[in-house]
């Protein structure tokens, strides 16, 4: 089956008049950012849910992907009479700052060379990105979201939200998440930055302009990356020692197990799709993630502005990426600053990716909760 | 004051309990009912705590806030003086460290209301007496290896543990397996009341 690529995104350009500061001191001006969106904003401009990506995701949350085609990633939550009703809600996702689909990145062009920017790029943050998501929802006229919403990094997002523009929300939602990296986290991200660095084609992050690409680096550090996404129970289920299109081991270094074959069709899809500096980018801001250490070594102190906000958290039983000890000292510094706050560890096999896959229990959680905070909003 | 006619009667004797306005935490929220109740009908901002996933679920979509944890890991996170009143509803018996509880619950609120079933209730002390194996009654009623009520205690053994740590009763309602209060002291309670209610402060 052939897929048709859905159509690209439209996108908003800020001028010199809205530059976006970076936490590294650089400012970035203009700079672009693209965006979809779903349902209708309502007059009082008040039931907006701003859908946050994780890494390697996009704002086609409930789109057909421009590139692969495929259905939007969140489109069994997001949609008309779905858990996340565009009929009720007015849903807002926007690329991220760095990344590689219309919002401005290190593959676009450097308005003051004429080159891309490669690794010329300013390094970013997580704040960054959620400055960037500022800019566009003031853009809009939307001076409180009734949501914001996501996992992983989009948790991430969710909760840099929460720290830095507390008034503008009504409720958030972040999804198997942390409020810092680890050890492991960046060590795990280092490994698929090496990856990309060593392969030749890089060219020490100009391979536009040298007018190649690096997939086998790319190809190997989302392979590595993967692995972190799932359990091992649910590798064990789903291949085991399986052996791939062959009844005996070759004594060679093919894909004999169906394991590997997997995860090579992983790195190669990926790397169709998505921007390699754009990789390094987006793993650094997650790997500066601290919020503990900005609240002087207490997260509770950067959630005191969050009080009125309602949140709901979960964590999933077999996610060793963001385990819910992460998730639950989120809870807890949120619980010590007053929020209001759900929180629940959800049983699946799935591992860290379980919140993009079909979980009932995840479902029944974020549906209740979501409409209790509609009710009270009055949408 | 409101009269709780809705709330199961044990619970409706907790929300007697409970002012206008106060800061609440819910240990062993279950489904939500008692946190459910006062919220709209006292107004307090309430909070739970919840082992069972489903019961999370259940009061998550009544707008509710609740964690799932449980009383002896999850207490500890919260900080000093976080409410004014926190309760526990026969889950002291349930826990490995009781006498520890009792002190988590008055760190982190100014008061704690706590029902226990009474094991010196008269018919438990009865089936003990008149089979000589762990009694199994209406209110308790899972055989000894089946049991979560690991630190079964009386409603005496209790008040003498309140006393010896230092803190002190400021109310205490027997009640009967209903949940209809008894008007009794102490020692006629110990073996009367099926159940019982504590109101328990730090000695200031």
């Amino acid at each position: 089956m052939t897929s048709t690529p859905g159509k690209h995104s439209p996108s908003h350009t800020f001028d010199e008049n809205t530059p976006l500061q970076l936490d590294c001191g650089a400012v970035l001006s203009p700079f672009t950012v693209a965006y979809e969106t779903y349902g209708v904003l309502n007059e009082d401009k008040n039931n907006a849910i701003l859908v946050c990506h994780a890494l390697t995701g996009d704002q086609y949350c409930a789109s057909d992907h421009p590139i692969t085609g495929k259905p939007g990633w969140w489109s069994r939550i997001i949609g008309s009479g779905k858990l996340i009703d565009t009929d009720r809600y007015f849903v807002i996702a926007t690329n991220t700052l760095g990344s590689c689909l219309g919002t401005t990145g290190p593959k676009d062009i450097n308005p003051e060379t004429g080159k891309p920017w490669g690794v010329t790029f300013p390094v970013i943050t997580i704040a960054d990105m959620v400055r960037a998501q500022k800019h566009f929802i003031d853009h809009l006229g939307i001076k409180q979201l009734f949501s914001v919403i996501g996992g992983s990094m989009g948790g991430m997002q969710a909760l840099e939200w929460m720290a830095s523009y507390p008034e503008c929300l009504f409720s958030a939602i972040p999804i198997a998440t942390a409020a810092r990296h680890t050890a492991q986290n960046i060590a795990f991200h280092e490994v698929g930055r090496q990856a990309i660095m060593a392969d030749p084609n890089w060219c020490e992050g100009r391979y536009l302009e040298e007018e190649t690409f690096p997939k086998k680096g790319l190809s190997v550090a989302r392979m590595a990356a993967h692995i972190t996404y799932v359990s091992e129970d649910s590798l064990t289920k789903k291949f085991d020692r399986g052996l791939q299109n062959r009844d005996e081991v070759t004594f060679g270094f093919d894909a004999d197990f169906q394991v590997e074959s997997y995860l090579r069709h992983q790195g190669a899809s990926f790397v169709d799709r998505f921007d390699a500096n754009s990789y390094l980018y987006i793993t650094r801001a997650m790997d500066y993630l601290d919020l503990p250490k900005r609240g002087n070594g207490r997260l509770a102190n950067v959630f005191k502005g969050a009080k009125h906000v309602r949140c709901c958290l979960f964590s999933f039983t077999t996610d060793w990426l963001y385990p819910t000890a992460e998730n639950k000292r989120i809870v807890h510094a949120l619980n010590a600053a007053g929020a209001r706050v759900s929180f629940a560890e959800i049983e699946s096999p799935y591992g860290h990716d379980a919140f993009l896959l079909e979980e009932p229990e995840m479902d029944r959680l974020l549906d209740g909760f979501i409409s209790a905070a509609a009710d009270e909003r009055g949408i | 004051m409101v009269t709780p006619d809705k709330l199961r009667p044990d619970l409706a004797l907790i929300a007697e309990q409970i002012n206008e306005g106060e800061r609440l935490l819910d240990v062993g929220c279950g489904n939500g009912e008692l946190l459910h109740w006062l919220t709209h009908n006292k107004k307090v901002d309430g909070r739970g705590i919840e082992l069972g996933q489903s019961g999370v679920n259940v009061c998550v979509a009544k707008g509710l806030f609740v964690i799932q944890g449980d009383a002896e890991k999850d207490l500890s996170d919260y900080p000093d003086n976080s409410f004014d009143v926190v309760v526990l509803s026969k889950t002291l018996q349930a826990t490995h460290r009781p006498r520890e509880v009792l002190h988590a619950l008055l760190r982190v609120g100014k008061r704690a209301i706590v029902s226990i079933p009474n094991f010196g209730y008269w018919r438990v002390r009865y089936k003990l007496l008149a089979t000589g194996k762990m009694p199994v009654t209406r209110s308790l009623h899972s055989t000894w290896y089946d049991t979560s009520n690991i630190h079964f205690c009386t409603i005496l053994d209790l008040a003498e543990l309140i006393e010896a740590e230092g803190l002190q009763i400021r109310e205490f309602i027997p009640n009967n397996s209903l949940g209809e209060p008894l008007d009794c002291s102490l020692k006629r309670a110990n073996w009367r009341a099926n159940q019982a209610l504590f109101v328990i402060e730090n000695k200031s």
